[in-house]
């Protein structure tokens, strides 16, 4: 067992150092090349347009290394958003009370969909196309077409106010403190080491006592609760409620998290490649748009970047297992050859 | 369990990161090089100006954008186009930054949402840039200017006038619109239905019925070919929308009717052209959308030139176009419809 684990940590290890120097080399590079690139503007606008797909990306790291996948994220930013719009247009409750219940909303949609996956075993796929459609829904049935935008101008400054020269806006404090917990639950507690075992192989992960359903469960309210979170943002940051908020960003969640190195077949995956994954995604696209790509290419360029990420590893496990079996003909297959 | 296949593990760790490096500054390579096409302008400086449309491959921004393009050459002000693929509420704020970070000197946009955009235009202002909304407002407290199409009540009456010409001034006339709760539609007929009272000229006109083909063409033909059937006597149609005067252009072509029933309203000139050749319809209007593109950068160059500040009663020269005047809320017109038939219709492609 640790012998696959650390095995499997070195490949990870692997993957996150090339990751992080890519993104070093892609920084290095626009700031070389790009006009207007190298400034304090460029970390402030950069960071607070990655900050949805960085929070979000925490929780879904964690559901795909699983081997499930929530599709119903941004339908749950949507839904909370149009929620704290209608809370804030229509009650006369304070703000910050408005915006618990946001979080407890976007929780209650993420027991929505734990409860069918992992309670009545149906597949995680299926099921968050399914919330994807119903939360916008519910999030039009809510808000109609109409639009609240008059929050508290405190609050919109707030949300994207950069600390001092840095250009870094404030808020990347409670981001950052949110990634810390999520890379200590993953890669230093029990509960950690369960989650992997999971996404490796749920029969043995139920032999080994793992509470298999009880965990998917949580993982998916997290899901929701963080997207709730994420709606507050979005809604501050835009100042503006709408059934249409966020439509679409899961996929961008999805695309920076295996980018990442997390296997889309679970088990495999780390923080720090995801945030990584994330910010690599965030500053290639701001780095392009600023060199005056058409947007046409931007999407070709991410979508290659894309598959490239997935195939990849695939494909080099199969090298590896070709090297293997020229250098020691004799061994027996490796078990865990990566993913 | 010997996994020694992983000894081999750092060298190849090594090569992915060479590799990925490689990669990463071949696509950057990749991006200067085409950016000689790409970026026809750009870069920071007073005498720009950036366009962020609504939406980019849209044929009818494309012709609102040829008209801010030849505006800004005019005014020698370097443009160029920013904006998203998809038309959603949030997506043209990170093109706002961009613009704010390029320090263009005028940002022209169509908004998608007038509020979303609010707190990135406020940053972009702070920053030294003059905002001009086009085609669609911002909540006016984000921006400097709003350069309006049309006045909705001169859409109304030039459709009046155009059908009254084509009549003789009398006889029966129905209105053929898009969907019965379409909001411009139903102010333009409001407009319509006064005047056809109150202004003696149109004594003889009699407006006998609206019909909605909710702008579907095969709907739009389909209430053409009955209100022909219901009324043998009617002189007119007006179909305030480009779908239905197409269907219904399409339906009398064909017809018996041709060149006996009147037909007006607001047409595409690429949709029309054919009816107007075969002498189906005579005149019909639309406003010139490259206008509005090419007003928004005069507006832009007299607020950057510190001429005007955006206040009621201001006043600039808009190119050929003359004078325009600022109103209420700093709402600038751009002007009346254009009235399109065999004579000028080949100077329009859109």
């Amino acid at each position: 067992m640790t012998d696959i684990r650390s095995a499997a940590t070195r490949v990870a290890r692997r993957t996150d150092t090339a990751l992080v120097l890519l993104l070093v080399a892609v920084v290095i590079v626009s700031v070389a090349t790009v006009p207007n690139f190298g400034t304090t503007l460029t970390l402030g606008f950069l960071l607070v347009q990655v900050i949805p797909i960085l929070l979000i990306a925490m929780p879904m790291a964690l559901i795909i290394i699983t081997g499930e996948i929530d599709l119903s994220v941004a339908s749950t930013v949507g839904l909370t958003s149009a929620f704290m719009g209608v809370m804030w247009r229509d009650t006369g409750l304070p703000i910050e009370l408005i915006m618990v219940l946001c979080v407890v909303v976007g929780a209650l949609c993420g027991a929505f969909n734990g409860l069918l996956i992992a309670v009545l075993g149906l597949p995680s796929l299926a099921v968050t196309i399914g919330t994807l459609a119903l939360f916008r829904g519910l999030a039009l049935v809510v808000i109609g077409d109409q639009k609240v935008s008059n929050f508290p101008v405190e609050l919109t400054t707030f949300v994207t106010k950069r600390m001092g020269e840095t250009g870094i806006p404030q808020t990347m404090i409670g981001v950052v403190a949110l990634i810390l917990v999520f890379a200590m639950v993953l890669h230093v507690t029990p509960l950690g080491r369960s989650i992997f075992a999971m996404g490796y192989s749920p029969e043995a992960a139920t032999f080994a006592g793992i509470r298999v359903a009880r965990t998917k469960f949580w993982l998916f309210v997290v899901s929701g609760a963080v997207s709730g979170l994420v709606g507050v943002f979005w809604t501050l940051r835009f100042a503006s409620a709408g059934p249409d908020n966020a439509t679409g960003i899961e996929l961008a969640v999805i695309a920076a998290v295996l980018l990442g190195g997390v296997s889309i077949f679970g088990g495999r995956g780390t923080i720090t490649g995801v945030v990584t994954g994330v910010l690599l995604i965030g500053t290639l696209t701001y780095a392009l748009r600023l060199a005056r790509v058409p947007e046409t290419t931007l999407s070709i360029v991410t979508g290659a970047l894309l598959v490239l990420s997935v195939v990849a590893p695939s494909a080099l496990a199969l090298i590896r297992e070709r090297l293997r079996r020229t250098s020691t003909p004799t061994d027996s297959p490796a078990p865990a050859a990566a993913g | 369990m010997k996994l020694n296949i992983w000894s081999s593990g750092a060298r190849a760790g090594r090569a992915t990161a060479v590799t990925a490096a490689a990669l990463s500054i071949a696509l950057f390579a990749a991006a200067c090089g085409s950016d000689g096409g790409a970026s026809s302008g750009g870069g920071g400086g007073d005498k720009s100006i950036v366009y962020l449309p609504k939406q980019l491959n849209n044929p009818y921004t494309d012709v609102v954008l040829g008209g801010g393009k030849e505006g800004a050459k005019e005014i020698g002000f370097k443009s160029s186009v920013l904006g998203p693929l998809e038309a959603s509420a949030s997506a043209q704020v990170p093109f706002i930054e961009q613009a704010t970070q390029e320090g263009a000197g005028v940002i022209v946009i169509a908004a998608n949402d007038p509020d979303a955009v609010g707190p990135s235009l406020k940053a972009a202002r702070e920053a030294g840039a003059k905002i001009v909304a086009f085609d669609s407002d911002t909540n006016p407290d984000f921006r400097d200017l709003f350069v309006s199409q049309v006045v909705a009540k001169d859409v109304g009456l030039i459709q009046l006038k155009l059908i009254s010409e084509q009549i003789g001034g009398k006889g029966d006339i129905a209105i053929l619109s898009a969907t019965a709760t379409a909001t411009n539609q139903n102010e333009w007929i409001k407009f319509i239905e006064e005047e056809l009272k109150s202004n003696p000229e149109y004594k003889d006109i009699k407006l006998v019925t609206k019909v909605y083909g909710d702008d579907d063409a095969d709907k739009s033909f389909k209430e053409a070919q009955g209100l022909m059937q219901s009324y043998p006597d009617l002189a007119g149609i007006i179909s305030p929308t480009t779908v239905g005067i197409a269907a219904a252009a399409k339906y009398l072509s064909t017809s018996e009717y041709k060149g006996k029933v009147a037909l007006t309203g607001l047409g595409l000139p690429n949709e029309m052209r054919e009816f107007i050749k075969d002498q189906t319809v005579s005149e019909f209007a639309l406003w010139d959308p490259a206008q509005l593109g090419y007003v928004a950068a005069f507006a832009g160059q007299a607020l950057v030139d510190g001429t005007i500040t955006g206040k009621e009663g201001d006043t600039f020269k808009a190119g050929k176009l003359g004078e325009r005047t600022v109103g209420a809320d700093g709402v600038v017109i751009v002007g009346p419809p254009t009235v399109f038939n065999a004579d000028n219709i080949d100077d329009y492609d859109f």
